[in-house]
C-alpha cells in the first residue's frame, strides 16, 4: 500500500503538527509493509520539502500548481487527481486549521471516508483502526476504512515525534490545475491581538475562568504565558462576560486542545469546558471551590483564592526563568 | 437570494455519555435534542442576508421524523419552509454518505447561498459542509466569523491559528459557520406559531434518484470506548506561598512539564 502525507507550509515554515503526522503514517506503514511518501503542494516548496527527513520520510512529492497563497478547493483537487493517478491508498493530515479545512475537501474529491481528529490509530489483522474522540471527548469511537482507503486528520500534540536524520529525496511535479473547479481564496492574513500562541497549538496552557471576576485580571495571565512560551486560554463564562475574545476559548463550543500542562484558574469544570480539555497530559486546578468538578480531573489541586496564588505563581516562575 | 441551511438533531451539549460495558452502544443521560448549535449560526446569518438583500431561507436536515423539531425551531426563528430528506437507507453514519445524500437533494434547486454550522455536535466530524462544496462544485470557506456579501463576491473571515484568514468567494458558495459570527435570536411566540404552518417536504430515496452504491459506507464501526481514564490526582496544602512552591517544584521534578 502506498500512502501520502501531508506538510502544511505557513510564513515558509513547515508546521510541527505535520511532523508528528508523518512519523505516525510511518510507524502505521511499517506493520504493513507499505510506504509513506510527503505530499506538499503549492508554489517553491521544494526546499522545504528537503527537511522532511526530519522526521524519518524519504521521499517527498511537491505538487506545484502555481497557487503561491493557500486555495482550499484547487489543492485538495490537485492532491486527489494525483493521489489516484498514482494509486494512493490514503492520505494523512494534521488536524490544524489548514488540515481541517483540506482534509474533507480532498474525501469528497478522491471519494474516500474521512476520519476527523484521531487520537490514535493501530494496525489489527492488516487492518488500520482509528479511535476518535466524539461528543468532545465525553466518549470515543473505533472505526476502520475498508480497504484501508481514507482521508484523516490527526489531533496535533497527541503523536510524538523525535527528530531524526538523513536525506529526502524530492520530486517536484508541475500540476495543471483543472479550469474548472471553483474554489475560495485566500486574500490577506489578520493577525490576532496577543503575541502568544495559539490555545490549539500550544504545549502549555494557562486559562481562566468566571473566577477571574473580569477582563481587567486576564493580563496576569497572559504573563505568565508568554514566560512560559505558552498561550492562554478561557472558559465559555469569561468569553460570554466579555472578559476575552472567543479565539481563546477552550471547551466544546471553544477549541479541544492537548497540551502538555493546563493551568485552570478560577474555572469551576463544566462538562463542556472539560471537554475541551481533559486529554491534557498535566492539569493543574486553583479555585476557591473544594468541591468544583475541575478538582476531579486535575493532576494537582490548590483550593485558594487565585487572586493571592497567582501571582505568587508568577513569581515563581520568573525566578525560575532567570535561573535558567 | 436563495439560501439554504444544512441543520442537525442532536443532543445538547449537557448530555452526558456512558459507554455500555461491551462497547457496542452509548448511554445518554439527561438528553435533550435541540438544533445544533452551530447551525444556529448558520440559521440566523441567512435570516439576516434575507433580511438584506430579500429572498427565502430553506431549512434542510437529514433525519427522521424527530428531526422535524429542529426544523420547526430553525422555521420558528424565521426560516421560510424546510426539506427533510427522510428514508430507512439514509442511516449510515458517514460524513461522506451523507453529504452525497444532501449534495443530491440540492442539485435539484439553485441555491445562491448554502451555510451550515461548522460540525454537528456529537459526532464533531467537521466534514459535511466541505464535502458538499466538493460534491456541488462550489466554493467553500470553513469555520467564518465574518460574513460580507457584495453582490455575487463574498468575503469571509476565518479563525486559523494565531489570527484570522480573510478569504474571497464567489456566489454561489457555502459556509461553515463558528461561533462568533452573530448572535442567534430567539424565536418569538410569534414566529413559533408560524412554524406550525411552514411546510416540511419530505424526500425519499426515490424522489432523489440516488444510487444505491452511493449509499454504502465504507466505514467499519468497531466499538465505542470511555476517554482514557485520567490519574487520581492530589491536592497540594499548605500556606499560598508554600503551595506554589511546591506546585513549581512537582511540576518540574515530578510530571517534568516545567
Amino acid at each position: 500500500m502506498k500512502f501520502l502525507t501531508f506538510f502544511e507550509v505557513r510564513e515558509n515554515q513547515i508546521k510541527k503538527a505535520s511532523f508528528e503526522t508523518a512519523s505516525k503514517a510511518l510507524e502505521i506503514a511499517e506493520k504493513l509493509n507499505s510506504s509513506v511518501f510527503g505530499l506538499f503542494v503549492g508554489e517553491n516548496q521544494s526546499d522545504l520539502a528537503k527537511s522532511s527527513f526530519r522526521c524519518g520520510i524519504k521521499k517527498s512529492f511537491v505538487l506545484d500548481c502555481g497557487f503561491s497563497t493557500y486555495t482550499n478547493s484547487v489543492f485538495a483537487k490537485v492532491i486527489s487527481d494525483f493521489a489516484k493517478e498514482n494509486s494512493f491508498d490514503a492520505i494523512f493530515f494534521p488536524a490544524t486549521s489548514m488540515g481541517k479545512d483540506l482534509a474533507p475537501l480532498v474525501s469528497g474529491f478522491f471519494d474516500a471516508p474521512y476520519i476527523s481528529d484521531v487520537t490514535s490509530i493501530d494496525v489489527e489483522n492488516s487492518e488500520i483502526t482509528f479511535i476518535k474522540p466524539i461528543f468532545s471527548g465525553k466518549a470515543m469511537k473505533k472505526v476502520s476504512a475498508n480497504g484501508n482507503r481514507f482521508v484523516v486528520s490527526l489531533r496535533q500534540n497527541v503523536f510524538p515525534f523525535t527528530e531524526k536524520e538523513g536525506e529526502t529525496e524530492v520530486e517536484t511535479i508541475s500540476t495543471k490545475v483543472d479550469e474548472g473547479i471553483k474554489s475560495s481564496k485566500v486574500v490577506g492574513y489578520e493577525k490576532g491581538s496577543s503575541e502568544l500562541l495559539d490555545v490549539a497549538e500550544a504545549d502549555i496552557i494557562i486559562s481562566g475562568g468566571r473566577g477571574m471576576k473580569g477582563p481587567e485580571n486576564f493580563p496576569m495571565l497572559m504573563e505568565i504565558a508568554k514566560m512560559l512560551g505558552g498561550a492562554m486560554g478561557a472558559s465559555r463564562a469569561a468569553v460570554d462576560s466579555g472578559w476575552v475574545a472567543h479565539s481563546h476559548q477552550v471547551g466544546q463550543t471553544g477549541k479541544v486542545v492537548s497540551p502538555s500542562l493546563y493551568i485552570a484558574c478560577g474555572i469551576s469544570g463544566a462538562i463542556q469546558h472539560l471537554a475541551g480539555m481533559s486529554s491534557s497530559k498535566v492539569i493543574v486546578a486553583i479555585n476557591k471551590d473544594k468541591d468544583a468538578p475541575i478538582f476531579n480531573v486535575a493532576t494537582y489541586g490548590i483550593v485558594g483564592d487565585l487572586f493571592e496564588i497567582v501571582p505568587i505563581l508568577k513569581e515563581e516562575i520568573k525566578t525560575l526563568k532567570e535561573q535558567g | 437570494m436563495k439560501i439554504v441551511t444544512l441543520i442537525k438533531h442532536v443532543r445538547d451539549t449537557e448530555t452526558r455519555v456512558k459507554v455500555f460495558h461491551d462497547g457496542t452502544k452509548l448511554e445518554f443521560i439527561g438528553e435533550n435534542w435541540v438544533l445544533n448549535p452551530y447551525d444556529e449560526f448558520a440559521v440566523e446569518e441567512g435570516l439576516r442576508i434575507k433580511e438584506k438583500f430579500g429572498g427565502e431561507v430553506v431549512a434542510l436536515t437529514v433525519g427522521n421524523d424527530e428531526s422535524s423539531k429542529s426544523l420547526r425551531q430553525a422555521m420558528a426563528m424565521g426560516a421560510d419552509r424546510a426539506i427533510l430528506l427522510n428514508d430507512p437507507i439514509f442511516k449510515e453514519d458517514d460524513a461522506l454518505i451523507i453529504s452525497k445524500i444532501i449534495a443530491n437533494a440540492l442539485k435539484k434547486e439553485n441555491f445562491d447561498l448554502i451555510l451550515c454550522g461548522k460540525l454537528g455536535v456529537g459526532d464533531d466530524n467537521q466534514a459535511v459542509g466541505s464535502m458538499v462544496a466538493a460534491h456541488l462544485n462550489i466554493p467553500v470557506a470553513t469555520v467564518v466569523t465574518s460574513l460580507e456579501i457584495n453582490g455575487e463576491k463574498v468575503l469571509a473571515k476565518r479563525e486559523v491559528e494565531g489570527g484570522l484568514e480573510v478569504v474571497e468567494l464567489t456566489l454561489p458558495c457555502l459556509i461553515t459557520c463558528q461561533k462568533g459570527l452573530n448572535e442567534p435570536r430567539y424565536p418569538s411566540l410569534k414566529g413559533i406559531m408560524a412554524a406550525k404552518k411552514k411546510e416540511i417536504k419530505i424526500f425519499s430515496s426515490k424522489d432523489l434518484e440516488i444510487d444505491e452504491k452511493n449509499l454504502s459506507t465504507n466505514l467499519k464501526f468497531l466499538g465505542y470506548l470511555e476517554p482514557p481514564p485520567r490519574p487520581k490526582g492530589k491536592i497540594i496544602q499548605g500556606e499560598p506561598k508554600e503551595a506554589v512552591k511546591e506546585l513549581v517544584k512537582l511540576l518540574r521534578e515530578e510530571a517534568k512539564v516545567l
